[in-house]
């Protein structure tokens, strides 16, 4: 990920849930399979309109429901560049994180125009209106999450810690 | 003498699980996992990929829980196949404690004796906060953050405010735990818990079965909290001790929170509550079971984690004793796991059911979810004892889920609509 991206907004409401983000029906297949009807039940065009880098802007409590990861990885499977909103489901906030994907809490998330063309910048935890110029300020991420996103996940972080604890042991 | 600041029960379970002596709201503190829990959707064909590119083995293979409860019965090669890779997984892996079958996780992990009080578990599975029943700190976790317990036996977490859910006053005739979280549901919205503790108590709590206390805390996530405790008191050491939980291992006195310690906290009337009803698409759109009165239902079911455990039956018999399923609806039913099933037999539960009409499924996640027998068909209409109706889940995108106690479910079923099941039992 780089420390500054840009995107078309894509908004939503409130309480949009796992089903919606990753089918139940589709779970068994592929994941390419299941990002094509990623919240096809509230806005048909996403899946298959939805450009790399683009934002997802939610309404309160998004990714509420099931603890299924795929909810995250088909937005990262659409090439979702960040998911901002005023508050995140627990699970599906520590899933993105653990994906690698950037969740940004926005208290004024409300305030941001669809198809606006944003500006995220993970570090600084702020969003800017390309057009308007308008400025929104996310809560800061605490800093061994910000060095996980920036590993690319959870699991990358792991592999790092692993290999260095390793040559640790080799040299021991 | 040194003034103890009063902690809550989930600052103490947490403070314990993270090796300190006090913790406070908003800490972030690494905690040691006592026991993992993993099924075979977000299990063993997630996670072994992930441990295999780590080159990584368990942390403790003994502290692992595998239960097989979405995929099953296979349907398909498909779902074989994941059944099959579980199988393979835990044995190559050295879990023992794998149930294959058995029943759905949450229901299985306490019945097995796998819970007590004052444990740090973590679930592969949104609907773990069903162990908080047992005054344990146990929440949903995905795959990749599973895989990281599994390598290095620990979880960061910000230590959470405790919500008080006090509820006071006996619960009527036909009225349940289930109509309880629907109104709480209502009252606080899916979010209302804020990934925060949800704690229930007060005198209604303490007289409700461990069945129906796990009913509560189940749906702690439909509320959007981390976790839903009930202190541990002797209904919580009959279970675990007829669970094969030794004596020793039973610690009901430890596990409280001190008085005075700082909650939010929401009083409820249990005596005034009548059965309640969530309408198409969330939990929280719950009202008096009247205002959806005579809504007609294409299938009823009794199922999953939260609405099939042995009570849930006996509540859906009560009601469909000496009767029959409308002919223009079906009734299905899925004990939520093979001993339920057995003890249902054993009391003519099952009799009961299966002489009204019932059509029984096998004991699994299934419908609830989406995934095994019993989904719906386009437009149709389903009232159901599970805990989400959020859209498409049970199904074709169209159709729509009602959410009811289980005697709320077989009233619909006998009446063929939405109906008060206290008109059924008097």
């Amino acid at each position: 990920m780089t420390a500054s991206n840009t995107g078309r907004v894509w908004k939503f409401g409130d309480n949009i849930d796992t089903d919606v983000l990753a089918p139940g029906l589709y779970m068994k297949g592929p994941l390419s399979e299941l990002a094509k009807h990623c919240l096809e039940a509230v806005e048909p065009r996403f899946a298959k309109d939805v450009k790399p880098g683009d934002i997802v802007v939610g309404g309160r409590n998004f990714g509420m429901g099931s603890s299924r990861e795929q909810a995250v990885m088909v937005l990262r499977e659409l090439g979702v560049g960040a998911v901002v909103a005023p508050s995140f489901a627990g699970i599906f906030y520590r899933n993105a994180l653990n994906l690698g994907l950037l969740a940004l809490v926005c208290a004024e998330a409300s305030q941001i125009r669809a198809d606006a063309v944003l500006s995220v910048d993970a570090a600084n935890a702020e969003l800017r209106d390309l057009d308007t110029g308008k400025r929104y300020t996310c809560e800061a991420l605490p800093a061994h999450l910000l060095q996980m996103i920036a590993d690319g996940g959870l699991l990358p972080n792991l592999e790092k810690k692993l290999k260095i604890q390793r040559s640790k042991e080799a040299q021991a | 003498m040194v003034q103890k600041t009063p902690m809550t029960l989930a600052e103490k379970l947490v403070a314990r699980a993270a090796g300190q002596d006090v913790v406070r709201p908003g800490e972030v503190v690494t905690a040691k996992v006592d026991l993992a829990m993993m099924h075979d959707s977000g299990g063993p064909r997630r996670v072994a990929p992930m441990l295999e590119r780590l080159q990584a083995k368990l942390w403790d293979p003994n502290k692992v829980v595998v239960i097989s409860d979405h995929y099953v019965p296979a349907v398909d090669a498909e779902s074989a196949g994941i059944l099959d890779l579980t199988r393979k997984w835990v044995k190559a892996a050295g879990v023992t404690k794998f149930h294959d079958m058995q029943g759905i996780c949450h229901v299985v992990l306490p019945e097995r004796g796998h819970l007590r009080p004052g444990l740090f578990v973590v679930g592969g599975d949104s609907h773990s906060p069903t162990g908080g029943a047992f005054g344990c700190y146990m929440f949903g976790v995905g795959a990749t953050e599973m895989c990281g317990v599994l390598v290095t036996g620990e979880i960061w977490l910000r230590v959470p405010e405790t919500i008080l859910l006090h509820w006071t006053g006996k619960l009527g005739p036909g009225v349940a735990a289930k109509d309880m979280i629907l109104a709480m549901c209502a009252k606080l919205g899916m979010d209302g818990g804020r990934y925060q503790a949800i704690q229930y108590a007060g005198d209604t709590i303490a007289g409700l079965s461990m069945q129906e206390r796990m009913t509560l805390s189940n749906m702690a996530a439909e509320l959007g909290a981390q976790t839903g405790l009930i202190a541990p008191d002797a209904v919580t050491r009959d279970y675990l001790l007829a669970a094969g939980v030794p004596d020793g291992e039973i610690d009901i006195t430890t596990w409280h929170g001190d008085a005075g310690a700082k909650v939010e906290r929401h009083d409820f009337d249990a005596a005034s509550l009548s059965p309640m009803v969530a309408a198409p698409h969330s939990p929280a759109n719950s009202a008096a079971v009247i205002e959806h009165k005579g809504v007609t239902v294409d299938q009823a079911y009794i199922g999953a984690c939260t609405g099939a455990k042995i009570n849930d039956l006996r509540m859906a018999a009560s009601v469909l004793k000496g009767r029959k399923v409308a002919s223009n609806t079906r009734l299905l039913i899925a004990p939520a796991s093979v001993r339920t099933t057995a003890e249902a037999a054993a009391d003519g539960t099952l009799a009961t059911l299966t002489e009204a009409g019932a059509i029984l499924l096998s004991s699994g996640c299934g419908a609830c979810a989406g995934y095994g027998a019993g989904v719906l068909a386009e437009n149709e209409t389903c009232i159901a004892s599970t805990a989400r109706n959020f859209k498409g889940r049970m199904g074709a995108g169209s159709s729509k889920v009602y959410l009811g106690s289980p005697y709320t479910v077989a009233a619909a079923a006998v009446a063929g609509h939405i109906v008060d099941p206290r008109e059924l039992l008097s």
